[in-house]
């Protein structure tokens, strides 16, 4: 049945996170089979939106719509446009390779561990599908609670602290977020999300909610400065968890600046668009120098996600600027270069966050100077390494050129220095990164306990060649993902040039 | 005219639960004497099948036409029937909850039970009550047979402490409350409800008149704030919640509240309506203050108990929020908020109970310290209901706020949201504290779980459905408009 396919896709999972439960800590065997059942399962699910999806127009698709409270018109209402789509396949995707990830490492309490990404992945997809106010935001915060139990279970020292800190702080975030909702819902009588979407609201009435959207989105994003809690828990959660994380987690954050700032708030966004591309330049500059220095392996990646994100933020706000009533591809290119910056940094990130799980798997270490001349001993894993650092670095060929290369041109057309300094991230990025390739893999073995690493198996090799291959299909030919969120996109920049005064 | 000493005996079944509980009562009273110690547990199962009989009756006058008997001092009408409902169901709960900390701890007496049951025939009373003498009744039979329950465990100090505490301050309470009551009946000259309301809502009042209803009003609201635990009158919440055995505790933090809302429902509303300009604004400083100091004092707390004595200070602060709006839908959310606050909090002092075995309280925070390993289905049931108290969707709790955000925003007070909110989170920290110690941290002694299966299971079902009725609000929020 095609019609309940998102329904399928939130409650497979979900359930099946139930069952995994079920099946206990005790048989973690199944419990590993039966997760990795159910993601692969998932995925191929939600290969049918791709297939199905007819990318000639911006309307929602895949639409269901059924009656929930009835006392406030909520619905159950979901559908999917070319803007959240790619993002339900980046998360089934990516919780698959989570679940192969933990697949040893994951020793205690592993069904609970398998559970909980099966949920959040059922709980994301909700998130990216929903069309009501009140849906999404259940969906948004109830994402919160398996991520608190995988940093705060499985995650390293200070796990308490990053947990708690996570929590609050995204939760502190999207309250506002709620008050918005009920705000339009008392003026527009409907909490659809593209009821919203046409509902006038005054100057006065927009400036707030585009900064209680704001703080909701920024903190998930996230923007300089709200984004201290992420280096904590990236650093203290699990392998699997950072993964989430930077691949999806922070693009919830993204996908709300599409779907509700700038259809919701348009002279808002434009009015204070200036401070947010300022707040974006700031974190893809200051945050990319902050990388520089980190000593700890995965401290590094989580602030050059930062400085990544912000070009998403960038790409987005600087439409406003970019956008000549002849001509709209500066501001198209920012927006779509914003959308593949996201997915090629879900790829890329966890690929990162990934090969540090590989080196910390086996040496619990995550501080570049335990490492040092990596290569010697696992030359296969160096291969993989090297190529996502140099994705991460912006290389042409790989997914992490294509985005920042369209933002770029997009910011160019808004203000020449914008797109200076934020190219800058070219030379920094690079430098951050190669310097700890330099470090952990190049040159001799300085420590003694690198010798004996034992190079990847086979589970490891699949998992990180299947995300090279993404990396370097989005990065030669991203047209396929272009042309599925072009119409939307176009839809959106309309929406967010129209002014609702 | 009504006279006040017709009786009519048709009119009686009106009033067939109260009757038949009070008759319970008496027989399990008198039955308990003559138990002898083998067969003590019936009388706990007599307490049980005299509740549900209760529930059921009400559930029966449920659609009946709104009738006043007694001379006008007793109303039925679909709140006090779905309210007596609640009641009698949520005391159930309460008491397979308690048998076990009864049992555990060495307190199984039948006094207990017919206390108990003494208190539920007051709240019924008050919920039923129309007239201002009726209602004080009611209260005053549940707060007696409070004041009893907690001293029920007299050997321990705190318990007599918190009695005496409780006692105290519930004295000066109904005094300020008997007070206001005197006023207004001075200004009516009348104590039935629907007098009050004809008068109060007379436009031609003198300013002399409105003067003395005030005067009369802030007492009325002093008095009702007193016995929600509203700040600043909270003083004896967090030392009789910590003091009394946790059996009476869960038992008067939960079933009360209901009835308590009741009165102000007939008090305020019904009866003072009119003057809801005047005391809107009471509630309104009493409703922040209590979500602030409710969210920010309970960070500091290690106790269990009193923890929860503090988060209800901030629920109830919501639950006033609901009357601020002087709508019906406002007053419909206040009502969901303290059905879903009872259903919540039934639950937690449950899984407090859950772990208590002789000469262990469980009412430490870092007593649940480890519990997810030892107890995976427990520890998730107990991540239910915190997460659900601090308003997480897609926990019910969260639909109790957010309907009460709703009406408050829809009321124009958008800053006053805001601020709601913002103490919500920090009360979030709080919640997570308790899942911190269960799921983060490891076990630092022995967890047993000695409760019976019984138990086990209306837990279960209890916590279950924090989330299910948080999947499915539709129905319950509309059963709660339903009852203006």
């Amino acid at each position: 049945m095609e019609n309940a396919l998102l329904s399928l896709l939130i409650w497979l999972p979900i359930l099946g996170g139930g069952l995994v439960l079920f099946v206990g800590n005790d048989r973690s065997e199944t419990a590993r089979w039966l997760s990795l059942a159910i993601s692969i399962l998932v995925f191929i699910l939600s290969l049918g939106l791709w297939t199905g999806f007819d990318s000639s127009t911006h309307l929602m698709q895949f639409v269901e719509k059924t009656p929930w409270i009835s006392h406030f018109d909520i619905n159950y209402y979901l559908g999917v446009d070319g803007i959240s789509m790619p993002l339900i396949i980046l998360t089934t995707f990516s919780t698959i390779l989570v679940i192969a990830a933990g697949w040893q490492v994951i020793q205690h309490r592993t069904a609970h561990y398998m559970a909980a990404f099966l949920m959040m992945e059922g709980l994301i997809v909700g998130v990216f599908s929903a069309l009501d106010g009140i849906l999404f935001y259940a969906f948004w915060e109830a994402s919160l609670i398996p991520m608190l139990l995988i940093v705060g279970i499985w995650g390293g020292d200070n796990r308490v602290y990053a947990a708690i800190k996570f929590f609050l702080y995204t939760f502190l975030g999207s309250v506002f977020m709620l008050i918005s909702l009920i705000y339009m819902y008392n003026k527009g009588g409907s909490f659809s999300i593209l009821d919203m979407h046409n509902l006038s609201l005054t100057t006065i009435e927009q400036a707030w909610i585009f900064w209680a959207f704001f703080m909701a989105f920024a903190v998930k994003v996230p923007m300089f400065p709200v984004h201290t809690w992420l280096p904590d828990a990236h650093v203290q959660a699990p392998t699997g968890g950072s993964v989430i994380l930077a691949a999806i987690m922070l693009k919830m954050g993204g996908y709300g600046f599409f779907r509700f700032s700038l259809p919701i708030t348009p002279d808002a966004s434009l009015e204070f668009s200036d401070i947010v591309i300022v707040l974006s330049l700031i974190a893809i500059v200051y945050i990319g120098f902050v990388a520089l220095v980190q000593r700890d392996m995965k401290k590094l990646i989580a602030y050059s996600s930062i400085s990544h994100m912000g070009f998403v933020t960038l790409g987005v706000f600087a439409l406003f600027l970019a956008y000549r009533p002849d001509s709209a591809e500066g501001a198209l290119l920012g927006l779509e270069g914003a959308m593949v910056q996201m997915i090629s940094h879900g790829f890329i990130s966890a690929a990162m966050f990934l090969v540090v799980g590989v080196l910390y798997d086996r040496l619990h270490s995550r501080e570049i100077s335990t490492y040092g001349g990596v290569i010697n001993s696992m030359p296969k894993f160096t291969g993989f390494a090297v190529l996502f650092a140099m994705a991460n670095a912006g290389l042409p060929g790989t997914s992490g050129f294509v985005g920042e290369f369209m933002v770029i041109l997009g910011a160019a057309q808004a203000n020449i220095w914008y797109a200076v300094l934020a190219a800058t991230t070219l030379i920094v990025g690079a430098a951050y990164t190669l310097w700890m390739v330099k470090r952990v893999f190049w040159g001799g073995i300085t420590n003694p306990d690198v010798a004996t690493l034992s190079d990847i198996n086979g589970r490891e090799f699949s998992i990180l060649a299947v995300l090279a291959l993404a990396v370097l299909i989005i990065g030669i030919y991203p047209q396929p993902v272009i042309e599925i969120m072009h119409v939307s996109i176009e839809h959106l920049l309309q929406q967010a040039l129209s002014s609702k005064l | 005219m009504n006279n006040y000493f017709s009786f009519d005996t048709s009119t009686l079944w009106v009033a067939l639960p109260e009757i038949f509980l009070l008759s319970a009562i008496v027989v399990v009273l008198l039955l308990d004497l003559f138990l002898t110690k083998p067969f003590k547990q019936a009388t706990y199962y007599l307490t049980q099948v005299s509740l549900l009989v209760t529930g059921l009756l009400s559930f029966n006058l449920i659609g009946h036409p709104e009738s006043i008997i007694f001379g006008n001092s007793f109303v039925l009408d679909n709140m006090a029937s779905v309210f007596k409902v609640f009641m009698a169901g949520a005391t159930m709960v309460a008491m397979v909850y308690s048998r076990h900390y009864l049992i555990q701890h060495s307190l199984f007496r039948g006094e207990y039970f017919v206390l108990v049951l003494l208190a539920v025939l007051g709240m019924m009373v008050m919920v039923s009550g129309y007239s201002l003498l009726t209602l004080y009744l009611g209260l005053e039979i549940l707060s007696l047979s409070l004041y009893t329950l907690i001293a029920i465990a007299r050997e321990r100090v705190g318990a007599v402490e918190a009695a005496l505490k409780y006692f105290v301050l519930g004295a000066i309470a109904s005094g300020i409350l008997l007070y206001g009551m005197s006023m207004i009946y001075g200004i009516t000259g009348s104590l039935n409800i629907s007098e009050i309301t004809f008068f109060a809502s007379d436009a031609n009042l003198a300013s002399r008149e409105t003067l003395i209803i005030n005067f009369g009003l802030v007492f009325l609201v002093i008095g009702i704030a007193f016995k929600l635990g509203a700040v600043p009158f909270h003083m004896w919440v967090p030392d009789v919640y910590q003091g009394s055995p946790t059996a009476v505790t869960m038992f008067l933090s939960t079933v009360p509240k209901i009835a308590a809302v009741a009165m102000l429902v007939r008090i305020l509303i019904d009866g003072l309506g009119a003057m809801h300009a005047y005391w809107s604004d009471l509630f309104m400083a009493l409703a922040i203050l209590s979500i602030a100091l409710g969210s920010v004092v309970a960070l500091m707390q290690t106790n269990i108990k009193r923890m929860l004595a503090y988060s209800t200070i901030s629920h109830i602060g919501f639950i006033m929020l609901g009357f601020v709006t002087g709508v019906i839908t406002g007053y419909g959310a206040a009502v969901f908020y303290v059905l879903v606050y009872v259903l919540m909090s039934l639950a937690a002092f449950g899984m407090i109970i859950l772990l208590n075995k002789k000469g262990f309280e469980a009412d430490l925070i870092s007593d649940y310290k480890g519990l997810s390993k030892h107890s995976p289905w427990f520890a998730l049931m107990m991540l239910v209901i915190m997460l659900s108290m601090a308003g997480v969707p897609p926990f019910i709790g969260f639909y109790s706020k957010f309907f009460i955000l709703q009406q408050v925003v829809s009321a124009g007070f958008v800053t006053i949201a805001i601020i709601a909110v913002i103490f919500a989170v920090i009360s979030a920290y709080y919640y997570l504290q308790i899942i911190k110690s269960m799921y983060f941290n490891d076990a630092e002694k022995e967890i047993t779980i000695a409760a019976p299966m019984d138990m086990k299971l209306v837990l279960s079902i209890n916590a279950v459905l924090i989330l299910v009725v948080g999947l499915f609000p539709d129905f319950w929020m509309k059963l709660a408009l339903s009852l203006f």
